[in-house]
């Protein structure tokens, strides 16, 4: 049958890797770290569209917030440069906040849309930030790939 | 039944590619060769030392005690950037695992179509538009990936540091996107503690000839001699190296792309990041966010994936189990493994199936069959010349 996954500990035991995404960055806008839309079409039969592009969205919010230059960033820069920069010992730095949200929120969605699908988002920041990589489980007990869209509606309902 | 094995945990630095040296457990980067760093600081603390024994006393007497304090203030900040800049990450890209090289390989294999036998593949560049300016993102053959744009190669490091500006070695480090405002602010600060040496070094010297006179000042304090000669020579590379860097920094452009003419108007090819506006592009580099760096260098390496812990290790922190999970279970099931398609760039021994070598090897040149030991750059033309330039820069 397709594959069905309730959640992150069954995906390990009962999946072996059959393939491996890699949403590319999207440098339209210069070199903020922002990562293209586009679905890629090994993901079409596992997983619908627009919640993909939620996924890749609210990312890239989250990274344009980190990356925003306004009133806070300048506060933060000239403070930490009046102190000799002395503070990052001891303070964290807003980036970092934003991406300790970032890691929640890819675990969550890894939990509550993508495992049970079959997917696993692996955090950007441990690609150096050059690809959001997406793996691709299949069930071990099944033979061949998965079977077409009626995993993607059955797998949802918990 | 098996022994029990008592293995060390590894840190993420020790397997890291690259010709980096580590120190404090994986805290401080810095480039192999560190001599010049060294005289570096002992030129600053030594002239600042002899100024602080000589000159201080008196002109904390006959002119004002604020005098040496502040000569502290300075000296400390200057000690700070320097070494905020030598030991922090410059904004290192940490080279492709395996899956995500063949990846690219298939991308590019797909691009190329089909290429006759006897004929060259075309070059590997991608291009990208930024701000309605066509950029060509250019493939590196060491880190196996597409550099960003403004990231380069760095031939003394063998890393892509992102915002790539030029390798200096009196700083014993590259200076790139992680590390520019340190590097400024020290040359702006040092600039500033060597015309203020200068100066105090000149009014003592005068004060205090008009009391002794000339020859007997200099008996009394010979480190002032020494003083004024570094401080002089110091002075206009030091005050140059600041201006120039400033220029940079108002048009939002890098050592690298001035050195490489890059938007230097031909072509009808403009800087695409800059903003056109002075202070803007002022504050963008100057009060930006602070950008954390991508090398997890105190990480734990994972102790099951000893057989899959290839290449760049990956940068993986302990913030969510699926992911340290999904890194550990990568390669040997892994379906797509597109051979290393060779065309005119790619070095000689650098031939076939990159997808099977995933071994760990000793050498930082991992993935590289044992054949003749290639330099660290590989042939890309582009990589040859900025090596050689940057080699030039300072």
């Amino acid at each position: 049958m397709a594959t069905e996954f309730h959640n992150l500990q069954e995906l390990r035991h009962s999946a072996s890797l059959a393939n491996k995404v890699f949403i590319q960055r999207d440098y339209s806008e210069g070199t903020t770290c922002k990562f293209q839309t586009k679905f890629p079409s090994e993901l079409e039969s596992r997983i619908e569209r627009t919640l993909f592009e939620d996924t890749v969205k609210t990312l890239n919010n989250y990274y344009a917030e980190a990356e925003k230059i306004g009133g806070q960033s300048y506060l933060e820069g000239c403070l930490a440069c009046a102190t000799a920069y002395l503070i990052f010992l001891c303070m964290e730095t807003r980036y970092e906040k934003v991406l300790k949200k970032i890691g929640k929120y890819i675990q969550e969605q890894n939990e509550k849309i993508y495992a049970p699908r079959g997917l696993l988002i692996t955090d950007p920041i441990e690609r150096g930030m050059r690809v959001i990589e997406i793996s691709i489980y299949e069930d071990r007990g099944s033979s061949g790939s998965s079977s077409g869209s009626s995993s993607v509606s059955g797998s949802t309902a918990r | 039944m098996s022994a029990v094995m008592i293995t060390r945990k590894v840190r993420k630095w020790e397997k890291l590619p690259g010709k980096n040296t580590f120190c404090c457990d994986g805290r401080v980067m810095m480039a192999r060769q560190k001599g010049v760093f060294y005289l570096t600081l002992f030129l600053i603390v030594g002239t600042c030392s002899l100024f602080f024994a000589f000159e201080c006393p008196y002109l904390a007497v006959h002119l004002s005690p604020t005098i040496p304090v502040f000569a502290v203030l300075l000296f400390l900040f200057v000690i700070a950037m320097l070494l905020r800049t030598s030991f922090s990450d410059p904004g290192v890209l940490p080279r492709a695992l395996p899956e995500e090289a063949s990846f690219i390989e298939m991308e590019i294999e797909a691009a190329n179509g089909n290429v006759p036998a006897g004929q060259r593949p075309p070059p590997r560049i991608r291009n990208v538009q930024i701000n309605n300016q066509i950029v060509k993102l250019k493939y590196c053959y060491t880190c196996k990936i597409f550099r960003p744009p403004r990231a380069s190669h760095c031939s003394i490091c063998d890393n892509c540091v992102d915002r790539f500006d030029h390798h200096c070695p009196w700083v014993g480090n590259c200076v790139g996107k992680r590390n520019y405002r340190y590097f400024y602010l020290f040359t702006m600060s040092l600039s500033l503690l060597t015309i203020y040496i200068f100066t105090f070094d000149i009014v003592h010297v005068v004060m205090r000839s008009v009391d002794n006179g000339f020859l007997n000042t200099l008996k009394e304090t010979p480190g002032s001699v020494l003083e004024v000669l570094v401080c002089f020579f110091t002075l206009w590379s030091v005050v140059g190296l600041t201006g120039f860097h400033t220029y940079l920094i108002s048009l939002n452009q890098t050592t690298n792309e001035d050195i490489k003419g890059s938007w230097s108007g031909k072509n009808r090819v403009q800087n695409p990041y800059s903003h056109k506006n002075i202070l803007k592009n002022c504050c963008e580099v100057l009060c930006g966010p602070a950008y954390p760096s991508v090398l997890d260098r105190r990480g734990l390496m994972q102790e099951d994936s000893s057989a899959s812990a290839t290449s760049a290790a990956p940068p993986g922190s302990s913030m969510s189990s699926s992911n340290s999970m999904s890194s550990s279970t990568a390669p040997p099931t892994m379906k797509t493994t597109a051979p290393l398609i060779p065309n005119e760039h790619t070095p000689e021994d650098v031939k076939p199936s990159l997808g099977a070598s995933e071994q760990k090897s000793p050498s930082p040149k991992e993935q590289r069959p044992p054949t003749p030991k290639l330099p660290p750059l590989a042939s890309p033309e582009t990589d040859a010349e900025a090596s050689i330039t940057k080699d030039k820069t300072h």
